[in-house]
This record gives C-alpha cells, sequence and structure tokens, in this order.
C-alpha cells in the first residue's frame, strides 16, 4: 500500500493501492475518538492551515477536529476574516500563509481547480475539502468507508446519487472513487441538473427515482440549491419534491436493507424527508462521524508520512 | 529611398505568381517586379531561399490602448505584429472608452501614425458603448477613418438592433464583423460545455450558443442584403450553416484563429488560464471540423484575435481570469508547422487567407498583392527556420499565450511596411 501524491486534489487521479491505504489507515483511528483522552501525539509539531473561502461547518470542524486528535497545531483562515475582502489575490493570500511555514493547507473554495491552481505554487501539502462544482475528495472517501462499513463490502453494489449532479463536486468525487472501487453508480436527477453525457464516466443515468431505488443498496442523496430554481433547471421546489424527495412512500419500493446517505447539510422535508433522515436505515450521521477518522487519515498520510516515505 | 528585394520566392495568390522573382520599390510603392533588377541607387534585401508575400493583414486585434495600456499599447502591439510578420491589424473596440465616436478612431489612429510599426485600421463599435441599445454614428467614423464595425466580446443580443446596423452598413458598403454568441446561452460558462467541462466542474459555453447567433445573424444578412463577416468560426454547426449561407450566395465571410485550429477542451486539464478564451476551446470534433472548413474554403480567413492580458490577471482561479490568447507572434509559425508543413493547406491558400482576402474583404485595393502600384508591404517568410516559442522574448506587453516552449518551423524572417523594412528590428 502507498500514497504517491503530494497533495490530495480530487478522488479521480488516485490509485486503488491510495485510495485502500486511506481506508485502512482510517480504520485504525475510528477508534481514537471514542477513547475518553481523544488524542494521539503522531503529528505533534506540524501546523495545518484550514483556508476556506466559503462558508463550512462540518467539513472545516471535521478537519479541525482530526487535526487536533493528531496533536497537529490548526489554524482557521475563512474569507471574510481574512485579507481576500480587501482585495488580496488568492495566490498572494497562500504565498503570505506560506511565509509562516506550514505543512498542510486545506482548501475549501467555490472555484473549480483553485486548489490546483495553489498546488501549482505551493510547497506544502495541499489538500482539496470542495473545489467549486469540481470534486471533494475527502467526502467522497469518507463515503466510501461508510459504505464499507454498513455493507462490508463496495465491489458490486449499486449506489444511487440522486440531485443536483451538474453542481455537485460529492457526486463527482463519489462517482470517480466508488467506481474505482466496483460499485455500480446509477445517477438520478431532473435532465437539466444531469447532463447526458455524465455516462461517458461509466455510470448509468437515470431520470426516474422510483425506479432508480428499487435495485439501490445505497442511496445517496444531494442538497438541492434553493437558488437552482431561479436559475429555471426545475420550475418550483415543490415540484421537485414531488418527483425527487425521498419519502418514507417512496422508500417503501426501495430494495431491503438499502442505506440512506447525504453529504449534508440536508433541506429537510426538501430531497429528504424528517423521518427518513432520523430513521434507522439513515447513516448520515455515521457519515459525519467517520469523517473525521477518514480525515486523520489522510492528515497522517500526508505529513505523518510513514506510508509516504516507504512510497518515495 | 529605394529597396530592392532579390532571388525571393514570390508567392502572390491574386495574380497566380509562384516564381523567384526581384522586386523594387520606390516611394512606399511597389515599382517593378522582373526575373532580374539591378538599380545600383537601392537598399538591397537578399531573399534567397526566402518566400515573398504580399504584406499579412490580421483582421482581428485587441491593442487595449486607450484605457488599458498595461496589457498592451498601440506601439507593443505594433511592434508584437511586425514581428509576428503582419503589416497590418485591424484593432476592436473594445477599449476604454470604447471606439464608438470619432474622437477614439481618430486618437487611435494619431497614436499610430506617432508610435506604430504597421499599418493600423480601427474597428469601431456598432452601438453605443457595444451595450447593444443604439447604433454608433457610423458614417461619421467611417469619415474619422474607421474600416468595419463589430461589438466584438459584447455581441449585439437584440436581433432589432443587428438589422438595422445590417441595413444601415449598405448605405455605407462597409462591413460588421460578428462575434456570435447567444450571451443567455453561455450563461456565465468559462469554457466549451462537454465532457470537460463536465470533468472539471465548470460551467460551459455550449456550442449552440455560437451557432444560434451565426444561423440569426446569416438571416439577417439574407434579408437585408448586407455582407457579414463572422469573427473566429468554432464550432461544426456554425461552419454548416456557413458553408450552406455561400452556396446561397449570401454575403458572408469567415475567420478562424490559429487556437481554435490546434488546441482542444482536453488542455484545459491543467487549469491553464492561457487556455481560457472566447469562444472557448471546443472539443476535438469541432477542432477537426474547423480544420475541414480552412481545408475547403469555408473558412476565408486566419486571424489572431489576439488578446492581450497582463500576467497578473491571468495568474488567478480559472473562473476569475480574462478571456483571451496572446497571439500575433505565434500565429504565422504555428499555421506553418501545422498546417502548411502538415500538407493541410497549401502555402499559397496560407497566404491568400493571411492577406489576399482580408485585403478584398476590407476593400484595400492597395493591399493584399504584389502588383507595380500596390503599397509596398511584404511579408518574408523562411519556411526552414525553428524556432521554440518563448513567451519572455515577446514585444507583446502581455504573455498570456498557451504555444510557450513549442516547436516550430517557418517564421517570419523580415516585415517590410510602406517599402520600409520594419523587422527584424
Amino acid at each position: 500500500m502507498a500514497f504517491k501524491h503530494k497533495h490530495l486534489l480530487e478522488t479521480r487521479s488516485l490509485t486503488l493501492s491510495e485510495i485502500n491505504s486511506v481506508l485502512s489507515t482510517a480504520e485504525s483511528f475510528l477508534e481514537i475518538s471514542k477513547r475518553e483522552v481523544k488524542k494521539v501525539p503522531t503529528l505533534r509539531g506540524k501546523t495545518i492551515v484550514n483556508l476556506f473561502f466559503e462558508p463550512s461547518t462540518r467539513t472545516r470542524g471535521s478537519f479541525e477536529l482530526a487535526a487536533k486528535r493528531l496533536s497537529a497545531d490548526i489554524v482557521n483562515f475563512n474569507q471574510t476574516a481574512s485579507s481576500i475582502v480587501k482585495g488580496e489575490s488568492l495566490k498572494d493570500t497562500v504565498l503570505n500563509l506560506e511565509a509562516m511555514s506550514p505543512d498542510a493547507l486545506i482548501i475549501r473554495h467555490p472555484c473549480a481547480g483553485a486548489p490546483y491552481f495553489i498546488s501549482t505554487f505551493c510547497q506544502s501539502h495541499v489538500i482539496n475539502a470542495g473545489d467549486g462544482s469540481h470534486e471533494h475528495p475527502t467526502q467522497a472517501l469518507l463515503d466510501a468507508f461508510t459504505i464499507k462499513q454498513e455493507k462490508k463490502k463496495i465491489e458490486d453494489l449499486k449506489v444511487v446519487i440522486v440531485g443536483d449532479i451538474l453542481h455537485s463536486r460529492v457526486a463527482r468525487s463519489n462517482v470517480f472513487l466508488l467506481q474505482k472501487l466496483g460499485a455500480n453508480v446509477v445517477l438520478v436527477g431532473p435532465p437539466p441538473l444531469l447532463p447526458i453525457e455524465f455516462k461517458k464516466f461509466g455510470v448509468e443515468i437515470d431520470y426516474n427515482l422510483d425506479r432508480a431505488i428499487e435495485e439501490a443498496d445505497v442511496i445517496m442523496m444531494l442538497r438541492i440549491q434553493l437558488e437552482r430554481q431561479k436559475k429555471n433547471y426545475f420550475p418550483s421546489i415543490r415540484e421537485y419534491r414531488n418527483l425527487y424527495s425521498l419519502t418514507k412512500q417512496r422508500y417503501k419500493k426501495a430494495k431491503k436493507n438499502s442505506i440512506i446517505m447525504h453529504p449534508g447539510p440536508i433541506n429537510r422535508g426538501v430531497e429528504l424527508s424528517t423521518d427518513l433522515a432520523d430513521s434507522a436505515e439513515s447513516v448520515i450521521l455515521k457519515q459525519v462521524e467517520n469523517g473525521i477518522a477518514v480525515r486523520m487519515a489522510v492528515l497522517y498520510i500526508l505529513l505523518g508520512g510513514k506510508e509516504r516515505e516507504t512510497a518515495d | 529611398m529605394r529597396l530592392l528585394i532579390k532571388n525571393g520566392r514570390v508567392i502572390d495568390p491574386s495574380s497566380g505568381i509562384d516564381e523567384t522573382l526581384d522586386i523594387l520599390i520606390e516611394k512606399g510603392k511597389i515599382a517593378d517586379i522582373k526575373p532580374r533588377i539591378d538599380n545600383h541607387k537601392a537598399k538591397i534585401i537578399d531573399a534567397s531561399r526566402l518566400v515573398v508575400a504580399p504584406g499579412f493583414i490580421d483582421m482581428h486585434v485587441h491593442l487595449r490602448e486607450p484605457g488599458q495600456e498595461h496589457k498592451e499599447t498601440i506601439r507593443s502591439g505594433s511592434l508584437a505584429a511586425a514581428k509576428g510578420g503582419f503589416t497590418s491589424i485591424l484593432c476592436m473596440p473594445n477599449t476604454e472608452p470604447v471606439n464608438d465616436n470619432r474622437g477614439v478612431t481618430e486618437y487611435i489612429l494619431s497614436q499610430a501614425k506617432k508610435e506604430a510599426v504597421v499599418n493600423v485600421f480601427p474597428v469601431a463599435s456598432v452601438s453605443k458603448s457595444q451595450e447593444g441599445e443604439e447604433l454608433t454614428e457610423m458614417a461619421d467614423l467611417l469619415d474619422a477613418g474607421a474600416i468595419a464595425f463589430s461589438d466584438d466580446g459584447q455581441p449585439v443580443q437584440n436581433s432589432h438592433l443587428m438589422r438595422r446596423a445590417l441595413e444601415y452598413s449598405k448605405l455605407l458598403d462597409t462591413l460588421i464583423i460578428d462575434h456570435c454568441e447567444d450571451k443567455n446561452l453561455s450563461n456565465g460558462g468559462v469554457m466549451h460545455e462537454g465532457h470537460y467541462s463536465y470533468l472539471l466542474g465548470f460551467k460551459g459555453i455550449p456550442d449552440f450558443s455560437e451557432e444560434i447567433m451565426v444561423a440569426r445573424d446569416l438571416i439577417l444578412a439574407e434579408k437585408v442584403d448586407a455582407r457579414l463577416h463572422i469573427a473566429h468560426l468554432s464550432v461544426k454547426g456554425a461552419i454548416q450553416l456557413v458553408k450552406q449561407a455561400k452556396k446561397k450566395k449570401i454575403k458572408v465571410t469567415a475567420e478562424a484563429t490559429p487556437h481554435h485550429l490546434l488546441l482542444d477542451d482536453s488542455f484545459l486539464e491543467n487549469y491553464d488560464t492561457n487556455l481560457k478564451v472566447n469562444p472557448p476551446l471546443r472539443s476535438k470534433e469541432n477542432v477537426q471540423a474547423l480544420r475541414e472548413a480552412v481545408k475547403e474554403g469555408v473558412v476565408d480567413v486566419i486571424a489572431t484575435d489576439h488578446a492581450p492580458h497582463a500576467p497578473d490577471e491571468k495568474d488567478v482561479e480559472f473562473d476569475k481570469a480574462p478571456f483571451g490568447i496572446n497571439g500575433l507572434e505565434t500565429a504565422v509559425s504555428l499555421i506553418l508547422d501545422k498546417l502548411v508543413n502538415k500538407n493541410i493547406i497549401s502555402l499559397k491558400r496560407f497566404i491568400k487567407m493571411i492577406s489576399t482576402e482580408p485585403a478584398k474583404i476590407l476593400g484595400l485595393k492597395n493591399k493584399g498583392r504584389i502588383s507595380v502600384g500596390a503599397d509596398a508591404d511584404l511579408t518574408i517568410l523562411n519556411l526552414y527556420q525553428e524556432i521554440l516559442v518563448d513567451v519572455n522574448n515577446f514585444k507583446s506587453k502581455s504573455r498570456n499565450n498557451p504555444f510557450h516552449n513549442w516547436k516550430l518551423k517557418g517564421a517570419p524572417a523580415i516585415t517590410i511596411v510602406g517599402g520600409k523594412k520594419v523587422y527584424p528590428f
């Protein structure tokens, strides 16, 4: 097992052994969060910067706790507090942070490719925490981890991802990652949010949710952003809900023991009904819990170095 | 002052000449063309092993002056043109202020007279401030020296206004250069919509954003019987429309840029902002169709759409970078190496597309040909010279060219404007 990338920018270019190294390392970190003293000294002396240009509570907090549980020092910068509002370019912001000698930069940015751009001039490890509609690799890794935990395998499972596929970085990262792990991925949504060209990624496309969930082992619901309606991607939330909301009624037709996932934050009653979100079939909070172990694994592998050093 | 160009292989598509000839230049005009001319008063340029062509004309250049002199000036842009083998360039009106009135046109011409080493022909805007609402005073602008009209970059969305512009252009027998794009369909896109935009998570500009506007404007040009020049054609559907329109004798001409002929959207995987351009780099299928269109003659003209941007402006997130490729200094070598040397088009056809045709379309009667009495604008090519593109050696003020480090064979050797050697400097 070996992790060869210096940065974690996307799942698309990860090898199977890199993915498995993250997943198995995460397995061993899961237990730390259950201890009374939730801390190991592994990354003591390492400095990590959380650089968030978009609002985020879950991902930022998850990375922060992951870093702290490995004893790294972590600093948070967010857009409103940083000098971006004063007109500084992204490159200058990052170069200034780099001058403070961090070991890793965790980037959340509304522009696709921003972490890649940063990695072209930056010495520290860059971790993509979500870039525009491009990718959100740690989300997909924690989703894969959760699926494996629940279903004991990923290979040959049918994973249905539902919602605003066009704008979803979570969907893209999962499409690339889960297929590498052998899953059959089906994308579901209204045609304006699900271009037929996505077929080229090797997935199935279905506009009909009822049909798609019949054989699904995993149903992953995506947040539908309300502003998409204003851009005419669909006529109304009411109609979206009627066609694509996962409700108890609809879920009755789904395959037995299928699990419900959501990257959060949920619009309760829009893409997912409250009773289902809180049901036994929902693994949404497990995703959050696993997120810390997976991000600890990513930080450990990139910064702790043992896996990497043997690879190099 | 007399100049005698000796032993060059003279290629002039307008007369069909392709032979070794001497050319005598007097008072900025071509005075004589013969297999052998001896004139001891003339300064001699030895053109053996070189090709002597009528001066190249770039119909599509952004010079940025007035208003954005940090990107390019009339001076720096003209030096880049001379180095790139161009003797005449048309500068687009999207300056600050927009070239929508006599004052700006006259300013550009007076700056060009003082500073430029090649001929500069200002293109004025179709609508005031390029806002697509009111027509500019086209007759006054032509009188001031404008050569054509375009709302390049901010194309006229209102079909009624486009109709009136085309109608009015007939009164003046002038040309509208048309950047065809439905801005609603482009919807804030930053690259070609397709596999790669979905892969990279970018907002896409669909091919039909261009195709629909080409269709609209061809219909308008046919109905009002006006002339129309389609700028930077880039998609298969639009190419087919132009082809049909030509069969129907609609007065349409079209241009293609080197970057649309040589690069496709798969290059964007490295998020290089120097590849961000509008129209965007299209899919391989479209690139192939464009090459066919050049070969078949559906495309009349090669133009650069030289769009300089300062390094800082391009050194940002892809979404935030401005559109545009800096093209004057690489166009000729790119076409020679990638199309002429690869036998996709002949050298004669290339010269036709970059000199003869632009002169004809623009009504520049003394340019685009090598004959006695014509302006002594000549582009002399060395087909054997191998170059390595290095943006750091550009004469342009900007560096936003994606062909950095490309090895190319064939380059402009000498540029002569009005009987004066302007390159090598």
